[in-house]
């Protein structure tokens, strides 16, 4: 299936900014997060589809998963 | 109130009170000039220094604004940029909470920090400043870090809070603490040319949830620094969402979160359930 990936922030480093990867049925953010090699702790707030998500989260073809860094300065 | 209100009315220009004659009548009626803004906004005349307000807010409004109680929480980049906001806002009470003092590596982005206040506490500095822009306004510099022992005891009574805290266990108390006391919480956070917005409104547990994973993570701010534009954008994302709160009890923020990407200029909206 077709995902479209919004990486943001550091995330983007020795990444990119956007792509478009294809996936087997069933996948969810945390395959998607190991095939990015980007750790759970580094994927701080997921959305997919522009709405909140979980690791567990299984995708379905042409969603669209956002992933940011903790961000925590004042 | 009625002969400071019949004072003010009798020297005001239309329904303009200018600060000589709200001096004046601070003097004249021996009341502190937080009594006397309040007393004119009450009949209905709206002191000078709001002129530029007006059509924004209505005198109404800006009564409300000063009637309101706002904690920041945190003094340093973003929470001086929101103190400083407030002020000049109107709202009648600020309570300052921050624990630290100010440093050399505050200079870069922290308005509250100058030549003059390195060494001071950032919750007295915060208190020196709203008084040199408004001696009407009340703060309440609490020197404290926010911890689960004093946080109800500090939130008590305000009508909202702002979240400027640099510690990202400590926001998912104070949410958790504001959503036990059902106060409005506006959150906002920042790293490097990035920035994030939310508000968590009673009964709701936003920027709870928005933070869940983020545990007691350090944030990327460790590794990519702020510099001086990213507070003072966020700052005032942060004021006018507190001034919505206050004036309409409401605002245009429920339920979504905006991150702030000001290297692209691009601004990412996402929503909760």
């Amino acid at each position: 299936m077709h995902i479209k990936i919004n990486l943001f922030a550091t995330l983007r480093k020795d990444r990119f900014d956007t792509d478009q990867r294809e996936y087997p049925a069933g996948t969810t953010v945390l395959d998607a997060l190991n095939d990015l090699a980007i750790s759970e702790s580094e994927a701080a707030i997921i959305f997919v589809n522009g709405k909140h998500a979980g690791p567990d989260h299984v995708m379905l073809d042409n969603d669209t998963l956002s992933i940011f860094p903790p961000i925590g300065g004042g | 109130m009625d002969k400071v209100q019949d004072f003010l009315k009798a020297h005001a220009e239309d329904d303009i009170v200018h600060r000589s004659i709200l001096d004046e009548a601070s003097r004249k009626f021996n009341r502190p000039p937080g009594f006397i803004e309040e007393a004119a906004l009450k009949a209905n005349l709206l002191p000078a220094r709001y002129q530029r307000n007006r059509n924004t807010l209505s005198i109404e409004q800006q009564l409300a604004l000063f009637k309101a109680r706002v904690a920041v929480i945190g003094c340093g980049g973003l929470g001086g940029y929101v103190i400083e906001e407030l002020a000049r806002l109107g709202v009648g009470t600020i309570v300052a909470v921050d624990p630290d003092h100010f440093e050399e590596h505050n200079l870069n982005r922290q308005i509250l920090c100058t030549l003059e206040t390195l060494g001071q506490l950032k919750a007295a500095a915060a208190t020196e400043r709203v008084q040199k822009i408004n001696p009407a306004i009340t703060v309440g510099a609490i020197p404290q870090a926010l911890r689960s022992d004093n946080a109800a005891l500090i939130l008590n009574s305000c009508d909202v809070v702002v979240d400027a805290l640099d510690s990202i266990p400590v926001r998912i108390e104070l949410a958790r603490v504001c959503a036990e006391l059902a106060i409005p919480l506006v959150h906002g956070a920042i790293a490097g040319w990035f920035g994030q917005i939310a508000i968590q409104l009673p009964g709701e547990q936003t920027v709870l949830d928005l933070l869940e994973r983020c545990g007691d993570k350090k944030g990327i701010e460790k590794e990519v620094g702020n510099p001086a534009f990213a507070p003072a954008f966020v700052a005032a994302l942060q004021t006018a969402e507190v001034c919505k709160i206050i004036v309409n009890r409401n605002s245009s923020m429920k339920g979504r979160i905006l991150f702030i990407d000001l290297l692209e200029m691009h601004f990412e909206e996402f929503h909760f359930e």
